[in-house]
This record gives structure tokens, sequence and C-alpha cells, in this order.
């Protein structure tokens, strides 16, 4: 600050330094910033992807639409097959009438791992005590906000095919 | 206002403005040979760039018969992997190159001399333990030259007499490099060492701030008012950080159009890759080990226990130069311990270069 005082008083009056020039300091000090924000987020970014990679291979895995069921078919009915829709668990049931129903095993409540109960003919959930229908998924009492949302089934020779409704 | 009620808080506890007052005062020499006083200092941030890139790879790295299929992982899977895995080995080097600088420049500005020499002697064991943590970082990605090196590497303690076999057990947890040898390596590079180091640089940074940075001996002969010196805040301390800046770069530089490379998973039963060679700071003494060796009196186990017990003794010269060459009073011990780093210096390019040389 002080040299640029000295120059000016030393300059002839019709002298005018550059206006422009009165920026300089503050648009180096204004370039400087983002350079070195920009040279900040250029390590940062590689930092935050390496780290995040499995969150981004589970999203790959979620988007995942069918799952096949290998001989899934000989299920006894009366019973259900546990499984892994993308990366979390589902579950197939082999009703005793017949029907094939499947749904996510994911509690709508607090995230437990839900049961399917036979003898009860519920499905249930151990934590909070959670039961829904083992047809349609609907939350028929306890805490749970929403039913357990179903998949589409198709039962083939070699397997059972389990898709995105 | 607030800001000074509560610095005056914890100044009062802690004494922040006697730290303040000593970064103040504190000054650093200016002469021509300034330049070498930045190698600490850069030694330092590659250190920490270890410490930062380390704990990274720490985030997937599974030691044990795991352990080259989680650094394949690591390299070609998790994104940006390769990168902070290529960094971790390129800063291991540079900071190794570093501090070697660090020493050499130490040396001939006889800067162990009275009071510094405990800087000398921890700097060295710091040296010591950094060679241990590139000796034992080297082993964790379990390829094929990780393997070789080691298995290669633990034939020194191997050949000391009577109790070497039992030292190259120990170390490699079995007769053979193995698991159960990356497991314990793995212990070495991020528990024991770190524990070890830490400490050790903790006190010789102590030391400089207690000594402040020595004068070479041209410059010492000034009288007090011929010799230039700047403060450390901010001028030095800005130059220092540019320092940090440009290492970075050209570590970022290296890494990313050098990626390390990962071979083949180690197989126990395979022969030894042609062209198969120690890191190049492990070069000069293997080749000086081999040069003994092929002298023809001392072929054999002989020629081995000659080479280590002379480079062991040479080392600890080195070590002990400090109370060789005492003080700026030395006169002709200053000269010899001069020589003495020449011929150190001579002797590790040459076996160096001979060492990449006979290559193949």
């Amino acid at each position: 600050m002080s040299e640029r005082h000295d120059l000016n008083s030393i300059l002839p009056a019709n002298i005018v330094p550059d206006p422009g020039e009165k920026l300089t300091r503050r648009l180096f000090m204004g370039a400087a910033g983002v350079a070195g924000t920009v040279y900040a987020l250029a390590l940062a970014y590689p930092i935050y992807r390496y780290l995040d990679s499995p969150e981004e291979m589970a999203l790959n895995a979620t988007a995942v639409t069918e799952v096949t069921l290998k001989d899934a078919q000989k299920l006894v009915p009366g019973s259900v097959l546990m499984f892994k829709f993308g990366t979390a668990p589902a579950m197939l049931i082999h009703h005793t009438d017949g029907r094939w129903i499947s749904l996510t095993a994911v509690c709508t409540h607090l995230g437990c791992t839900v049961q399917y109960e036979p003898q009860a003919d519920r499905i249930h959930c151990a934590c909070h005590g959670g039961v829904y229908d083992p047809y349609t998924g609907a939350n028929v009492s306890g805490p749970p906000p929403k039913p357990l949302k179903l998949f589409k089934v198709a039962v083939s020779d070699d397997g059972v095919e389990v898709s995105r409704a | 206002m607030i800001q000074k009620t509560i610095y005056d808080w914890v100044d009062e506890r802690l004494g922040l403005s006697e730290l303040a007052a000593f970064a103040r005062h504190k000054r650093v020499p200016v002469h021509s040979q300034s330049f070498w006083y930045y190698w600490g200092g850069i030694s330092l941030f590659l250190f920490l760039v270890q410490c930062f890139t380390g704990v990274l790879l720490l985030v997937y790295f599974r030691p044990g018969a795991e352990a080259y299929e989680s650094v394949r992982q690591i390299t070609f899977v998790m994104h940006f992997g390769w990168l902070i895995r290529s960094a971790h080995a390129w800063s291991a080097n540079l900071m190794i190159f570093a501090i070697m600088v660090h020493m050499f420049s130490v040396y001939f500005m006889k800067a162990y001399r009275k009071p510094r020499e405990f800087g000398w002697l921890s700097g060295m064991a710091l040296l010591g333990i950094a060679s241990v943590f590139g000796f034992s970082g080297y082993l964790l990605p379990m390829d094929e030259l990780s393997y070789f090196a080691t298995k290669v590497g633990l034939e020194i303690p191997n050949s000391i007499p009577f109790i070497g076999s039992a030292i190259a057990n120990m170390l490699r947890g079995g007769p053979e490099v193995s698991e159960f040898t990356v497991q314990r390596f793995f212990a070495l590079h991020v528990v024991v060492l770190p524990a070890l180091f830490l400490p050790l640089l903790g006190f010789h940074l102590w030391l400089v701030q207690r000594h402040g940075n020595a004068n070479p001996p041209s410059v010492e002969a000034l009288s007090e008012s011929e010799r230039k010196s700047e403060p450390f805040m901010p001028n030095f301390l800005r130059k220092d950080l540019a320092m940090w800046l440009i290492s970075l770069n050209i570590l970022a530089l290296l890494a990313s159009v050098f990626p390390w490379s990962l071979g083949k998973q180690f197989d126990p039963l395979a022969p030894a890759p042609l062209g198969i060679h120690p890191e190049w700071y492990f070069m000069s003494p293997f080749e000086m080990l081999k040069l003994i060796g092929s002298i023809k009196l001392l072929q054999g186990e002989a020629g081995e226990i000659v080479g280590i017990l002379s480079f062991s003794i040479g080392i600890l010269l080195w070590v002990l130069i400090p109370f060789y060459d005492q003080s700026k009073e030395s006169g002709r011990r200053g000269r010899n311990a001069h020589y003495f780093g020449l011929l150190a210096v001579i002797a590790l390019l040459a076996t160096t270069v001979i060492g990449y040389w006979t290559i193949r």
C-alpha cells in the first residue's frame, strides 16, 4: 500500500493510474482463492469417490430388477425361501393353497428383517411386533406404517423368477 | 470482545502467547546453502501424506490370506483406488529420498556438532524406522515381486551367526513367507512402527525448535554482524509451505502418470521372475554384499558375514560421527569427517549404479 502511495505522490498530476489496477490485488486474491478451491476439490474428489465406492456398488446392486431363484419351484407348500433382491433380504412364500407370493423382507417400521410364520399364517417382525398379511403384504397390526412391497412371481420348470412389480 | 475473552481464558491455561512469542522471535539463517533447510520439512510433509493415504488404504486392505485380493480390489475396483495406492507408494519413495537429502545436507553442513548430537541420532533412528516401514509395506500386496523381495530381504537377518535363523523365522512367522508373514508385517507397519516413529519425530522436531537451524562452517566463521537471517513467521514458513505444495504437485504427477503396478499373485512354487531387484534405496547394500561375496577369499558364508560386518561398522561410524567431529574446533577431525562423507556418497552412488547396471 505504501508503495502505491509513494508512486502517486511522485507522479505528475496528469498521469492517473489505470483505475483497473486498483482491482489488481483484489482480483489476484480472488483468483488465488478460486484456484485454491479448485485445487482442494481436485484433491477431495478422488478421495470422496474412493471412500464412496461400496455405496456406489450397492446402488448398482439395487438397480437389479429381477432375480432368478433356481429350483425354487420345488419349494414345499406352506414354507418360505429367504433370498437377496439386490442388496436387501426378500422372501418367497409358497402358500398351502398353491399361491406364490414374494415380498420384501424389510420391515417398514425400523428396518428389521421380518419372518413368515406358517402356523399363524402371518408375517411377523420380532423387533417391535409388527404383523403383515402374507398374501398382500398389508400392515395388519403393530407399529409398521406401510405395507411390505410385493414382487411379481413367475414359476417355471427350472426356477422361480421374481421381478419388480 | 468475546474472542479476546475466550483467547485469554485458553491462554491463561495453555500459555498460547508464549508459543506465539516464540514463533515471532524464531529466525532462520539466510546464506548460499539455505536451500537444504527445506528438506527436513519436505520429509515431514511426505510422512503426513503417508499417514493420510495409509489410513485410506486401511479402509479396504485385508491382511492375511485375502491380502492380494483386497489390494487387487483397491487397485481395479474401488474408484481412484489405484491413485491412492500409487500416491502411497510414490510418496514412500520420495520420503526416503527426501530424508536422505536431509541427512547428507546435515552431514556436510556439520549440523550434527554440539549441541545437536541428539538431533542427528534421532534422525538416524527415524531413517532406520522409515526403511523398516518401506520393507514391511512392500510385502503387503503379496504379489510376486513383494514375495521375493521379502524372501531375499529376510536372508540378511538369517545370515547373522547363531541367532540369525531364529530372528528370521520370528519375522516370517514360520520357515517360509506366507499369509502369517503379511499379517505380522501389517501389524508392524500400521501399529508398531508408527508408535515408535511418532514420539521420536516429536522429539526430533522439538530439538530443532530448541537449537534452531545450524549454520554451515562457512557461515559459522563469520562474525555475528555479518550473518543474515529472516523471521520464520511468515517469511520462511511461506517458502516452506510453497515447497510442500511443489512436493504435492510432483507427487500427484508421478502417482497419476506412472501408477504403481500390481503383479501376479504370489505363488510359493513359482520361480523368481527375471530382472527382479530390490528397491533403489536397498540397492546399494545389496550390491555391496554381492561385491564382497564375489571376492575369491570370501566366497560363501564367510563373505556374507564379512559383508554384513563391514556394512554394520560403516553405519555405526556414520551414526557416531558427532562424537568424533565434535565442534568447530575439531580441525583435522572435521576434515576427515568430510572425506568420510564423500566416500559414503560415492560408495552409495557407485554401488547403486553398478546394481542397476548388472540387473538382467
